[in-house]
């Protein structure tokens, strides 16, 4: 077997990536791995279980779909991922870390040299130590310092400052300073603290990337790519798979039931219904004939179709939708993080606090040496170490316990603006509701109609049956062994079972209260009716509620009709607006803001896209649509609707523990300033001070750790 | 005083070995993947032949 994959392997093979959520244990990684591997045209997979992802070399003739079906042959339901920039972003990380490393290196390096010279050595000794000292940290500070000379460089040329800009200013000049003292013999050499300092401000920037590298990772192992491509008919008969960026206008696409349409177009054979829910937030399923206007993004319900591509890629409905997302995402970027607000005061207030120390020195008849000492002694002292520890490590803290609690958080920023919010605006359809229609009635089923009812749904793929599955799975239902299964499109599953025909499927009478409904028939009993309706997340009622104990009011923004979005308010006590295009929800969001209120937008649809990234902050179920997860800040998996109070309560922790950090950062300080300005400041002084503030702020971080648990 | 020329480099370049190695691990992708790492010595190898 392994003979003819050498062979093959001897060109460059395609590799596709994977998603596969699914994946939980060893036994797993083995069974993609070795099962996969033994597939026809599958050269090599390789899991990475960190980023549930497969990546799997193989023969170029096979195609995304085959090798789906591969992947679910080996028992894993697996999403295709397209090339994304996920790989330059580890990069930064990457590069951080690396810089991380040099400057612990240099770090223990320097310290081990300068305890000698701190304990008493002088003379030739004291020269050769801060000579090699000298000559580990240039190289250092030149490499481990690009990140911040670089950002700082950024925001002086703008015309502004950031934190970085008294970091930059503080290594230079301590840098230079050292150096001198180290040419003209002097005693007191600062390399062990410049080091120190990129170090731990390092630490603070790789701990930033790694909380945001780990949180797209996990997003992206969610994304679903449906309908990433369709089934073409071509003149001759014959049908391919083409890609969605593929698809030309006048093309016909087979859609089966069950499948998201990757196009906008006519339909030109069969009739069907078609879920708008991702497009609209319309729950009721919408009738579709020849000549009926069809959208991408839209799941075809009832029957194969066939369908004339109109539009694809920039022109269609969902491309209207992307540019105003587009929009409303330039108003987020305004926002300025925490760190870099408390860096607008800090870093003028410490540049002209070092700035005055050395011309008070140079005032009361100290030489200009003598005080520029001091005055790098107070920028040393004063360099934001711990202020830039304090707001990532604490971030870092609670997305690790939120990450742990199903709430997948995309980066910093996020938390420091969701703790802010005032105001929630819920969409109904698969937010406040499941999204997906779920048996109403079936405690009244016996047991045998049950068992039937699992055994048929197990076999169909239609959406309705998906629920009825789902449910009777929870209950532990057995399956009833049944014979001869067969699906017709759009009438129903039959199978026989002992013999006796049974089957599931539409109703044959009209049901009375215009709901979705199925319907099982075994031969010689009465059929038994399957009401199904998209229902309420559990906890939903208890969300809305702790959400009012923080303060918060919650509103329901729904593009839904009126009549069912009534009884969802009435039940969870809430204002709604129903009806809304996603322009509307976009204007009702920007009408609050104006009023002053900071909304929080929670949201899953196509359709709450421009919202989503318009909101303050906002979050969405993993259920949401692609377009839902990627405009949103945090993202959390599971049914229940809890994680949103989760998250808030978690958010306002952490901006409380930053604030405790910025009051430590600041109190040391208070303490240490003064000394530096009256002169007695050593090198050794400042090494203590620095690990010693940077210590304890990352201490207090760590009181985070259960923040997503504890109420 | 003379142990000290012997000493510093031997402590440097041990230093830079240890440095040296990260960089090769982190270059061979010896970090993309800690939990499947640690994963992976569960699985027994011969099943896959």
């Amino acid at each position: 077997m392994t003979a003819p994959t050498r062979n093959q392997a001897a060109i460059a093979l395609p590799t596709a990536d994977f998603a596969v959520p699914a994946m939980r244990c060893a036994g797993c990684i083995a069974k993609l791995e070795s099962g996969l591997a033994l597939q026809s045209g599958i050269v090599n997979a390789r899991v990475n279980f960190t980023a549930k992802r497969v990546t799997i070399s193989h023969l170029p003739e096979m195609t995304l779909p085959q090798l789906v079906a591969a992947i679910a042959n080996v028992g894993f339901e697996a999403i295709p991922l397209s090339e994304s920039g996920v790989e330059d972003e580890n990069r930064d990380a990457q590069r951080l870390l690396k810089a991380l490393a040099v400057a612990g290196f240099a770090m223990m390096n320097i310290m081990l040299l300068s305890v000698s010279v701190w304990s008493g050595a002088t003379g030739v000794t004291r020269d050769l130590f801060h000579w090699l000292s000298a000559m580990i940290a240039l190289p250092t500070v030149a490499y481990a310092g690009r990140v911040f000379f670089r950002s700082a460089w950024g925001a002086l040329r703008k015309g502004h400052t950031n934190m970085d800009v008294p970091i930059s200013i503080g290594v230079t000049l301590t840098t230079a300073l050292s150096l001198y003292e180290t040419f003209t013999h002097g005693p007191h050499a600062y390399f062990d603290g410049v080091v120190m300092l990129l170090f731990f401000l390092l630490t603070g920037r790789w701990l930033d990337a790694v909380m945001r590298d780990r949180a797209r990772d996990g997003v992206s192992a969610l994304l679903k790519q449906r309908a990433s491509g369709a089934m073409v008919l071509h003149a001759d008969g014959q049908s391919t798979w083409i890609e969605a960026k593929g698809l030309k206008p006048g093309m016909v696409m087979l859609v089966a039931a069950g499948e998201r349409l990757a196009a906008d177009g006519i339909l030109t054979e069969g009739c069907s219904s078609f879920d708008l829910s991702l497009l609209t937030g319309e729950t009721a399923p919408q009738s579709v004939i020849a000549g009926s206007i069809v959208h991408a993004g839209t799941l075809n319900l009832d029957a194969p179709v066939h369908i004339e591509v109109t539009a694809t890629g920039a022109d269609t409905a969902i491309a209207d939708i992307a540019r105003l997302m587009e929009q409303a995402t330039q108003s987020k970027s305004h926002y300025v993080r925490i760190a870099d607000r408390a860096a607008r005061y800090y870093a003028p207030a410490v540049h002209s606090l070092a700035a005055a120390s050395f011309l008070g020195w140079m005032a009361v008849g100290a030489s200009w040496h003598e005080s520029l000492l001091i005055c790098v002694a107070v920028l040393i002292i004063t360099c934001p170490c711990a202020l830039g520890l304090a707001v990532p490590a604490a971030q870092i803290v609670v997305a690790g316990s939120l990450m742990r609690a199903g709430i997948l958080v995309k980066d910093g920023s996020a938390l420091e603006r969701l703790a802010e919010v005032d105001l929630a605006m819920f969409d109904k359809t698969g937010t406040l509701t499941l999204g997906r229609p779920m048996p109403d009635n079936l405690d009244q089923a016996t047991d045998a109609q049950k068992a039937i009812l699992l055994a048929l749904t197990r076999a169909s793929r239609h959406p309705l049956s998906e629920g009825i599955r789902r449910t009777l799975e929870i209950e532990g239902v057995k399956a009833a062994s049944v014979g001869h299964v067969r699906e017709v499109a759009g009438a129903g599953i039959y199978a026989t079972v002992d013999g006796q025909p049974v089957s599931l499927g539409r109703p044959d009478r009209d049901i009375a209260h215009d709901g979705l409904a199925s319907q099982l028939q075994v031969e010689g009993q009465d059929a038994f009716v399957v009401h199904l309706s998209d229902q309420l997340r559990p906890e939903a009622a208890a969300c809305v509620t702790a959400l009012a104990r923080l303060g918060i009011s919650s509103s329901i923004l729904s593009g839904d009709r009126a009549e069912s979005v009534a009884p969802i308010a009435r039940s969870l006590k809430m204002t709604a607006q129903t009806s809304m295009q996603p322009q509307d929800k976009l204007d009702a969001i920007a009408r609050q803001t104006a009023a002053g209120h900071k909304v929080l937008m929670v949201g899953d649809g196509l359709n709450d896209g421009p919202a989503l990234a318009a909101g303050h902050a906002s979050i969405a179920p993993a259920s949401a649509s692609d377009a839902g997860q990627n405009a949103a800040d945090l993202v959390f998996l599971g049914d229940s609707l809890s994680p949103v109070a989760t998250a808030i309560r978690a958010a306002r922790k952490t901006q409380k523990i930053v604030r405790q950090n910025f009051m430590l950062a600041i109190g040391y300080n208070i303490l240490a300033v003064p000394l530096a300005i009256s002169g007695t400041v050593t090198p050794l002084i400042a090494a203590a001070a620095m690990s010693g503030s940077s210590l304890v702020v990352v201490a207090n971080a760590l009181r985070l750790k259960n923040a997503a648990s504890a109420r | 005083m003379t142990g000290l020329a012997f000493l510093i480099p031997v402590a440097l370049g041990l230093g830079l070995l240890g440095l040296a190695g990260f960089f090769w691990s982190i270059k061979n992708g010896q970090f993309d993947d800690a939990d499947g790492a640690a994963m992976r010595i569960l699985i027994d190898e011969e099943d896959s032949l």
